[in-house]
């Protein structure tokens, strides 16, 4: 039995090796490594996307139902009278953006406004490289550099955003894009420094590392991800909100903000290139999720050691569908944040939050051996939930109840 | 604490996610085009012209008085007023519309032409699945499909209707009161005369002068018809 469920749990791998194998005696020498990143690279232009596809009718329905509608629940098969609840809508939508005339503006600089779609979805797609998916799955395994491989790609997205917004030519686009540099420079900074907990702690840059080190099983039956540590539990929701920020996500959707610049930088874009922006959008906050699954939810490992038997990719894609849904859910919930709001918890909440957290993990981890457990946990969460209680002060609402002195 | 409203929130759209699977009754919206809410007695959407009789074209209201064309704002009727007459509703010869025309894709829907219309004639319709491959002629509504009946009025607007309703009844009201009135001081007049002759033929050879002191029967100048 545990040798079938290893089978399927290693099947990608497997079935790459077999492909590879193959293709040994029938391709030239060089052109090995070259089909082996084909086939690395084929399931993630696969899965991602199709993810994305699903998504963008899943949002869409669970945003209906918050709102008391029905959401999408027509397209089924085409020529056909399945509906499937609505889930065809993404071929229907498929088929109109890439049917659509794509229109570039007189004056804009057709050159940076062709490359900035690309230029987005490039570095994005790039940052799939490094993630480890599940067992022995990673496509590209940097063991010194892939959080930082990640990070690198994921600052890029900024200049296509502002290649996006200049080149348009519109002020609309301009505003966005400028509002989105000041969002992505701000909230960089505690992503990083929400992720740089987990660096210290287990000791290397290599994401497949980062993974096993969260294998260790305690009490028999519970694996330690970080998310089950005082300073893993706060750094995923510092991580979680800079990455909702870094993603565009509501509340933080300010640079796309339809009720105040229409689309933000991409309100010159239609047809295709449009469609690029929306899912190198969505593939960024799917890498987003993903680094965070990594970093903090024990990448591929199962919470219990005796659900081990599922395999390795469906822990991932499961815990990443979940966050896609917390993000959906929050969008549903939240409404957008003003732009000095945004800079305020950013540099007045965020950034001293990741610091203090960055102080608690040291401490964690210079007391793993010389004091008990609880106190360390006590200690841990006072350490932070006290700054929380402080800095949190200054973001409540501070408006009651209006009063109307003369209409009363 | 902060946090706290958003996990509040959170818990409230939570709720309507789940509610809105087991609880119908939240479900906001209708499937259109199989299911339907019942229309509103207020709702409105472009004119319609009222007519009265069988045949569309005999009972229409409209006397192609041309006041809706002047007064709409965006100017999107079009009328021609025919060369000869015809009876109305009271029996009174009136023109009617030879061409009367709406295009609905500049019309805004205001009422201005309800407003203005002495005669009961243009209302209001609720239709409003008007799409149309053809934008420029299929959105010109002509005088044909303009015309609905009153009945059709009633069952739309049931209480506007029965003030539109009362107001030509009172009209026909007054006009046969009118036309009575006539006909007995017609009668009076007629009786005085032949009175007035027979006097003079009783009287002798000298006949009464013909200007007549007989009462003139007391009746307002034929007003201009309403």
């Amino acid at each position: 039995m545990a040798e079938v469920f290893q089978a399927i749990d290693q099947f990608p791998v497997t079935l790459k090796t077999w492909l590879l194998g193959h293709a040994a005696g029938v391709m030239p020498e060089w052109a090995l490594p070259l089909l082996s990143a084909a086939l690395s690279i084929t399931p993630i232009l696969a899965v991602f996307p199709l993810l994305f596809a699903l998504t963008t009718v899943i949002e869409r329905k669970g945003l209906g139902r918050i709102q008391n509608r029905r959401g999408p629940n027509r397209v089924g098969i085409p020529l056909t009278n399945i509906r499937l609840a609505g889930f065809g809508q993404f071929i229907a939508d498929g088929i109109k953006s890439l049917t659509k005339e794509d229109i570039v503006p007189r004056s804009a600089d057709k050159v940076v406004h062709f490359l900035a779609p690309i230029a987005l979805l490039i570095p994005v797609l790039l940052t799939y490289s490094v993630l480890p998916f599940g067992r022995n799955m990673v496509p590209l395994d940097l063991p010194q550099t892939g959080l930082l491989f990640f990070f690198a790609l994921g600052a890029s997205t900024e200049l296509s955003v502002f290649m996006a917004g200049w080149s348009s030519r519109n002020k609309y686009s301009l505003l966005g894009a400028m509002r989105a540099i000041a969002q992505m420079v701000s909230y960089e900074i505690p992503l990083i420094l929400s992720a740089l907990t987990v660096v210290m702690i287990a000791g290397t840059l290599s994401l497949s590392g980062i993974v096993e080190s969260q294998a260790e099983v305690r009490f028999g039956f519970l694996h330690s991800w970080h998310l089950f540590t005082p300073w893993g539990l706060v750094g995923f929701f510092l991580f979680l909100t800079a990455a909702a920020a870094e993603a565009n996500r509501t509340p933080f959707d300010l640079p796309e903000a339809e009720s105040e610049i229409i689309a933000g930088y991409f309100t010159e874009y239609s047809g295709f290139k449009f469609a690029i922006f929306f899912l190198a959008e969505y593939l960024g906050l799917f890498a987003m999720c993903g680094l965070g699954i990594t970093l903090f939810l024990g990448g591929w490992l199962p919470p219990f050691k005796f659900l081990g038997f599922i395999p390795s990719w469906c822990w991932f894609l499961g815990k990443l569908v979940a966050l896609i849904l917390l993000f959906i859910w929050l969008r549903g919930t939240l409404p957008r944040l003003r732009t000095d709001q945004l800079m305020g918890f950013a540099w007045k909440f965020l950034l001293p939050m990741t610091l203090i957290n960055l102080f608690v993990a040291g401490l964690w981890h210079l007391s793993v051996t010389s004091v008990p457990m609880t106190v360390r946990w006590i200690g841990g969460f006072a350490l932070l939930a006290i700054p929380y209680w402080l800095l949190g002060r200054g973001f409540e609402a501070k408006v009651g109840k209006r009063e109307y002195r003369f209409a009363n | 604490m902060l946090g706290t409203g958003i996990l509040k929130g959170m818990v409230e759209t939570a709720k309507n996610f789940a509610g809105s699977y087991h609880d119908p009754e939240r479900l906001t919206t209708v499937e259109y085009p199989e299911q339907r809410i019942a229309p509103k007695e207020n709702a409105r959407q472009f004119p319609m012209l009222i007519h009265d009789t069988e045949d569309p074209m005999k009972g229409l209201r409209c006397v192609a008085c041309q006041i809706c064309e002047k007064e709409c704002p965006p100017q999107c009727i079009y009328i021609v007023k025919s060369k000869d007459k015809r009876a109305d509703y009271k029996g009174q010869m009136q023109f009617y519309p030879a061409t009367f025309d709406i295009d609905i894709s500049v019309c805004m829907s205001c009422q201005i032409c309800v407003e203005v219309c002495p005669f009961e004639s243009i209302k209001m319709d609720t239709e409003f699945e008007l799409s149309n491959t053809d934008r420029f002629g299929g959105l010109l509504i002509h005088k044909e499909q303009l015309a609905k009946s009153n009945e059709h009025y009633r069952k739309i607007h049931p209480a506007d209707a029965a003030a539109s309703d009362a107001v030509l009844a009172a009209e026909v009201a007054k006009a046969q009161a009118k036309a009575k009135a006539d006909a007995e001081a017609k009668a009076a007049k007629a009786a005085a005369e032949a009175k007035a002759k027979a006097d003079a033929a009783v009287a002798g050879t000298v006949p009464a002068p013909a200007t007549s002191t007989a009462p003139q029967p007391t009746s307002p100048p034929a007003a201009p018809a309403a």
